[in-house]
């Protein structure tokens, strides 16, 4: 695309009847709604939790030290997107590159830890998705927020693949900016469920 | 009809990089500070209603701070807020019909 095509078409993106970005209010209004989904999925592990006739349970398996870890991992990442982002916004293109790596490959540790997480609780404890009521919740709860997270790497790198090839340019930083909203959301889910699932006692 | 707006930080006010290391401190001691009295026996009577404080005090420094709610539209603010109510309306009635205490 050149120079000329990308002014025009972030000319285009910004054309709104509410003065407002129409693509940052859908994001908002996605992530509403997925504050729905993550709530019924942690309701529903905090109902079943203790309901489980065989073991293993919580106080059998979960590590605190390890999540904590991982909980300060993806924290980490939350400050390096928003790094990210400022450095578009600025035109730096080299920054922004350097900061949305960054972002994306502490999501990847991230993802690591949670399969190595998943493997010890499966061949250490025998915990699995149909072992007990506490594995089922517990997995589809955390499998799907690792499943976010997934999605969210992908579109990171997609961004800064864009960016190589001259389709993201400091004209367009909203599409960071609204990538940036998706992560940081998977950040403050992840806030619940550390204190949710892995520290407060049952 | 249509009217155009930008997207930079300096129209929104957002904060500058000095600012998000700040939070990401403030964030990491709160962390620090909810696997501490996690350990502590001490804590063990206040333990959950401090453990939901401080997972407030951090879900609320991010939305505000790096996902800009303080310094962009309310309408952004109305939208979300209005998901979360919900969640946490459906997670509570939910919870008194079938948490045991």
């Amino acid at each position: 695309m050149s120079q000329a095509q990308a002014t025009a078409h972030a000319e285009e993106e910004h054309h709104t009847s509410t003065g407002l970005s129409h693509n940052k209010i859908l994001m908002w209004a996605f992530l509403a709604s997925d504050c729905m989904f993550f709530g019924t999925l942690i309701m529903t592990y905090m109902i079943y939790r203790n309901r489980s006739v065989t073991g293993p349970y919580p106080r059998d398996v979960l590590n605190i030290p390890y999540t904590s870890v991982s909980a300060a991992v993806l924290l980490l990442s939350s400050l390096m997107m928003v790094l990210a982002l400022q450095a578009i916004q600025r035109g730096r293109m080299r920054e922004y590159r350097v900061w949305q790596l960054a972002t994306a490959g502490l999501g990847l540790l991230f993802l690591g830890g949670q399969f190595f997480e998943f493997t010890e609780f499966y061949r250490d404890h025998g915990l699995s998705l149909s072992s007990n009521l506490f594995g089922s919740t517990f997995f589809v709860l955390t499998g799907f927020h690792g499943t976010h997270v997934g999605i969210g790497i992908i579109w990171l790198i997609s961004l800064v693949i864009m960016s190589l090839r001259g389709t993201l340019t400091p004209a367009q930083a909203e599409k960071v900016e609204i990538a940036g909203l998706y992560w940081h959301f998977v950040d403050i889910v992840w806030i619940i469920i550390f204190t949710v699932v892995y520290l407060i006692p049952y | 009809m249509s009217t155009s707006h930008q997207t930079t930080a300096a129209e929104h006010g957002h904060p500058g990089a000095a600012e998000y290391v700040k939070i990401a401190v403030i964030l990491s001691i709160l962390t620090m500070t909810e696997v501490a009295i996690w350990y502590i026996p001490a804590f063990a009577a206040i333990l959950t209603p401090a453990l939901i404080v401080l997972s407030i005090a951090k879900f609320t420094l991010v939305v505000m701070f790096y996902m800009h709610l303080k310094f962009d539209s309310r309408l952004f603010s109305g939208v979300f807020l209005w998901g979360l109510f919900v969640a946490i309306s459906i997670l509570l009635t939910m919870m008194a019909l079938y948490v045991n205490f």
